[in-house]
């Protein structure tokens, strides 16, 4: 548990590879507490981020993420300003510097952000007072979701060192899973990244040492705690890497073959959409051993912990 | 108030003698089929509340919920203060409504840790009653509000606290008034 004497010492969550294993666990921690307001009975509203002014701006399509961020502003009585891509200057020209010094000028408090652009984030940082969270950033990461991921492990397994973790898919097009390796790896769990030699880049290994990188899916799913499925994105070029989605299937799709061969209570997570009958059989992603559901649930306490650790000002602070 | 308020400061075995008073005089208060729970306030009235749920099993044979609440998001300074501070569990798994509840604290002093405690209580459902109870009542209130209980009543010099101790945190028991 963390010591009531920490502080969160970040004033952004751009991503996880600034944060210690301490603050990781400060996170989840803290995720915990408000899961407690999610489930309670009568009002699932506390008043954390009362007078606070949050814009949640989206220059890519979200629609889990989003509403899982405003549910989550919601809860925790922020004021909320919603921000389209579609409907902003962006179209009439303007630079995102300039977006970000307009809003500036309405002095927000918190500003969770999707861009196409890694580092467009971290862009924003240097120009704005307020506290900048990352809600996916191109192929670069994707935070919250590897907290809600890592939450969702340590809540069904008590621990996440020493956790055997398969990612499985395309693991190049993902932000997901640089979030994951940084959160993962830090926190001592073993991870395998499964796919085929064209979507795992060999490099990876030189940023995370301790990871192994296997192309045999058969062969690594017997010591597996936890399977992490992700999704094939043909609209962001998977198609690309691999010579069709039949043969994807016969080599990467999780299936009851496939989880005969894994531990009895082996879970299996997915940050969706799921693309039902290519990465993933509908009997698997609807059985017994998912945590597909519980994840979204997580997403709102974990979100909630991130906005509140972030809203309020420290005297000295990294980014 | 009790009939003998306790000395101040105290040591173990006076705390413990004034637990008792406490308990008996709580079970004074309570009419006949009134449901009573306890909510204790992190930190150092959670182990207050459990005790006391054991004297009074005690006496009653009858077994009382404990739950602990978590002040922290329902502070009046939350905005003001730099950094957040961590929030503990609250963990009230029973229903609040139509029972009478009894906050427990270690010391009443500004009235505003009260105040934060009455606004999450209500957050989870409506209760018939409720009262505070807590080690020490000391002077310096900052909003309208009074224990129902209270082992001790006692003025306090500027530049001085109440420190209560309880063993499951602090190691020992004990009541004593300090230089800040």
């Amino acid at each position: 548990m963390t010591s009531e004497r920490y502080v969160f010492p970040h004033k952004h969550l751009l991503g996880i590879e600034p944060l210690s294993p301490q603050d990781i666990t400060a996170l989840l921690d803290q995720a915990q507490a408000f899961e407690e307001v999610c489930e309670r009975p009568a009002i699932k509203i506390v008043p954390a981020l009362r007078k606070k002014l949050v814009v949640n701006l989206f220059f890519e399509n979200s629609t889990r993420t989003r509403n899982s961020f405003e549910i989550a502003e919601k809860r925790l009585s922020a004021e909320i300003i919603n921000f389209d891509a579609d409907t902003s200057s962006l179209n009439k020209g303007e630079t995102l510097v300039d977006t970000a010094m307009n809003l500036e000028a309405m002095h927000p408090d918190l500003i969770v952000m999707r861009h196409s652009a890694p580092g467009a984030h971290a862009l924003l940082a240097r120009h704005m007072k307020a506290s900048i969270v990352n809600a996916g950033d191109g192929a670069h990461e994707h935070p919250t979701q590897a907290l809600l991921d890592a939450y969702t492990l340590r809540k069904h397994f008590g621990r996440l060192e020493g956790l055997r973790v398969a990612i499985v898919g395309d693991i190049r097009n993902s932000r997901v899973v640089r979030s994951n390796l940084w959160l993962l790896t830090r926190m001592g769990a073993k991870v395998t990244l499964v796919g085929p030699p064209t979507l795992v880049p060999q490099e990876m290994k030189a940023t995370w040492p301790s990871i192994d990188i296997s192309h045999d899916f058969d062969a690594i799913i017997p010591k597996q705690d936890a399977i992490m499925m992700l999704r094939a994105q043909f609209e962001r070029g998977t198609g690309a890497y691999i010579p069709g989605q039949g043969e994807y299937s016969r080599y990467f799709q999780l299936n009851p073959a496939r989880m005969k061969q894994a531990k009895r209570d082996v879970v299996v997570l997915h940050p969706g959409p799921i693309n039902r009958g290519l990465e993933i059989t509908s009997d698997v992603a609807d059985g017994p051993n998912n945590l597909i559901l519980d994840q979204v649930t997580n997403g709102v306490p974990v979100r909630m912990a991130v906005l509140y650790l972030l809203s309020h000002p420290h005297g000295e602070q990294v980014p | 108030m009790p009939a003998a308020p306790g000395p101040c400061p105290m040591d173990p075995g006076q705390m413990e003698a004034a637990l008792g008073r406490l308990a008996a005089d709580l079970l004074a208060r309570v009419g006949p089929g009134e449901e009573v729970v306890l909510l204790g306030i992190r930190s150092r009235g959670l182990p207050l509340a459990e005790r006391l749920a054991t004297l009074l099993r005690a006496s009653t044979g009858a077994a009382i919920p404990v739950g602990s609440l978590d002040i922290t998001l329902y502070r009046d300074d939350l905005t003001e203060m730099v950094g957040s501070p961590i929030v503990r569990p609250t963990e009230i798994p029973f229903t609040l409504k139509e029972r009478t509840v009894v906050l427990v604290d270690d010391v009443l002093y500004t009235g505003r840790t009260v105040r934060a405690a009455l606004d999450a209580l209500l957050d989870h459902g409506r209760p018939r009653r409720v009262m505070l109870l807590v080690m020490a009542d000391r002077s310096g209130r900052e909003l309208p509000i009074q224990a129902d209980l209270a082992c001790l009543r006692v003025e306090v010099p500027p530049g001085h606290r109440v420190a209560v101790r309880v063993k499951e945190i602090d190691g020992v028991d004990g009541v004593s008034v300090e230089a800040c």
